[in-house]
């Protein structure tokens, strides 16, 4: 049975690509047939950091205006068996976007993949509305700032009224929290909203937590999903989150301040 | 304990200070999005300021929640006293 699996929320540059990206390539090595799909029409980001920008060829539009088929529009990712790539349209609008459009693909992927990865855009706008309405899983991706925070609780509301399960009574979506960009030296001090303050807002399940971290940025300048990277911090940090997702117990790290010498002889103890 | 935490300490906890305002705005656009009527936060207010009227009590003192029970739709508003041995009245 196909899940479908929406990252999203609500605000910009939080690391929806990021982590679309890296669970689509953890998913996949964990033997699951994987197509990750770019909502984001117009403005497309997951070709660069898969790594795959110049072998697309026809997007997810045009598979659905017919003028491609799937197969064609799919990119197959290098590294990784099962793992496919369909990126969204740079030249057109978002109104691109149908909701029988968007139905049609996910249905005819649904025959031969494990995990459909929804790349959500920014905002809550169509593209936003059309990649968590068919959703049956939710990653919130989340900064420990107050603007993303707020967006993020906008966001669950929306999961929990304009999907198809919400409009057909069924089940809701399951959703899970992602904090990303953390740090927890910042938290200590009490400059940073903590994971569990931001897990009290928002009242859902802790998927994981991903530090602060150069991996990140190193990672897209080189097109590779940073999970990759499997000796930094925010490489490693994904892959729990992935593991996690798929039903194994893993203690979260990375949320106590790394400490060196210097640290520990004048940082006192830690908050 | 180290001699740095002295300074640390001194310094206002601006994560507090967030996780404050987040609670309060997220709550009152919980209210506005949960289909309840767009009037909630405004009654909210004004009932606020009636209760400010004669008792010197927070603003997060005042809590409004809109329940289905059966066929009726039920306001609940909570309102928190600043001490006494009486802490909270109820009014529904």
């Amino acid at each position: 049975m196909t899940r479908i699996i929406v990252v999203t929320s609500g605000k910009g540059g939080v690391g929806k690509t990021t982590t679309s990206a890296a669970f689509a390539a953890g998913l996949a090595s964990a033997g699951r047939r994987t197509a990750v799909i770019d909502f984001d029409v117009g403005l497309r980001s997951l070709d660069l950091i898969m790594g795959c920008e110049r072998r697309v060829v026809y997007d997810f539009i045009n598979v659905i205006n017919g003028e491609a088929s799937l197969k064609q529009a799919l990119i197959k990712d290098k590294r990784i068996p099962g793992l496919f790539i369909l990126p969204a349209s740079q030249t057109r609008d978002k109104d691109a976007l149908t909701t029988e459009g968007v139905e049609r693909v996910l249905d005819e992927l649904s025959e031969e993949f494990d995990y459909i990865i929804c790349d959500s855009p920014a905002g809550i706008e169509r593209g936003a509305y059309l990649a968590m309405y068919f959703a049956d899983e939710a990653i919130v991706v989340t900064n420990p700032e107050v603007s993303s925070v707020r967006d993020s609780d906008r966001v669950l509301g929306l999961l929990a009224s304009k999907t198809r399960r919400a409009e057909r009574g069924e089940p809701s979506v399951r959703e899970r929290l992602l904090v990303t960009r953390y740090a927890p030296s910042r938290v200590g001090k009490g400059e940073m909203l903590s994971v569990e303050d931001v897990q009290e807002i928002l009242a859902i399940e802790l998927l994981g937590v991903i530090p602060e971290s150069t991996a990140v940025l190193n990672a897209s300048n080189s097109g590779m999903p940073v999970i990759l990277e499997a000796r930094s911090d925010a490489g490693q940090a994904y892959q729990d989150a992935v593991a996690r997702f798929l039903g194994e117990e893993r203690e979260h790290r990375f949320l106590t301040e790394k400490k060196g010498l210097f640290g520990r002889l004048f940082g006192g103890s830690s908050a | 304990m180290s001699f740095l935490s002295y300074f640390r300490s001194q310094r206002k906890k601006s994560a507090s200070l967030a996780k404050e305002r987040l609670q309060i705005i997220v709550a009152r656009e919980r209210l506005q999005c949960a289909g309840g009527p767009d009037y909630l936060p405004m009654l909210q207010d004004e009932l606020l300021a009636v209760v400010r009227k004669y008792i010197q009590v927070d603003r997060n003192a005042v809590r409004m929640q809109l329940d289905q029970e059966g066929d009726c739709e039920v306001l609940e508003l909570n309102i928190t006293l600043p001490d006494g041995p009486e802490t909270s009245a109820r009014v529904r």
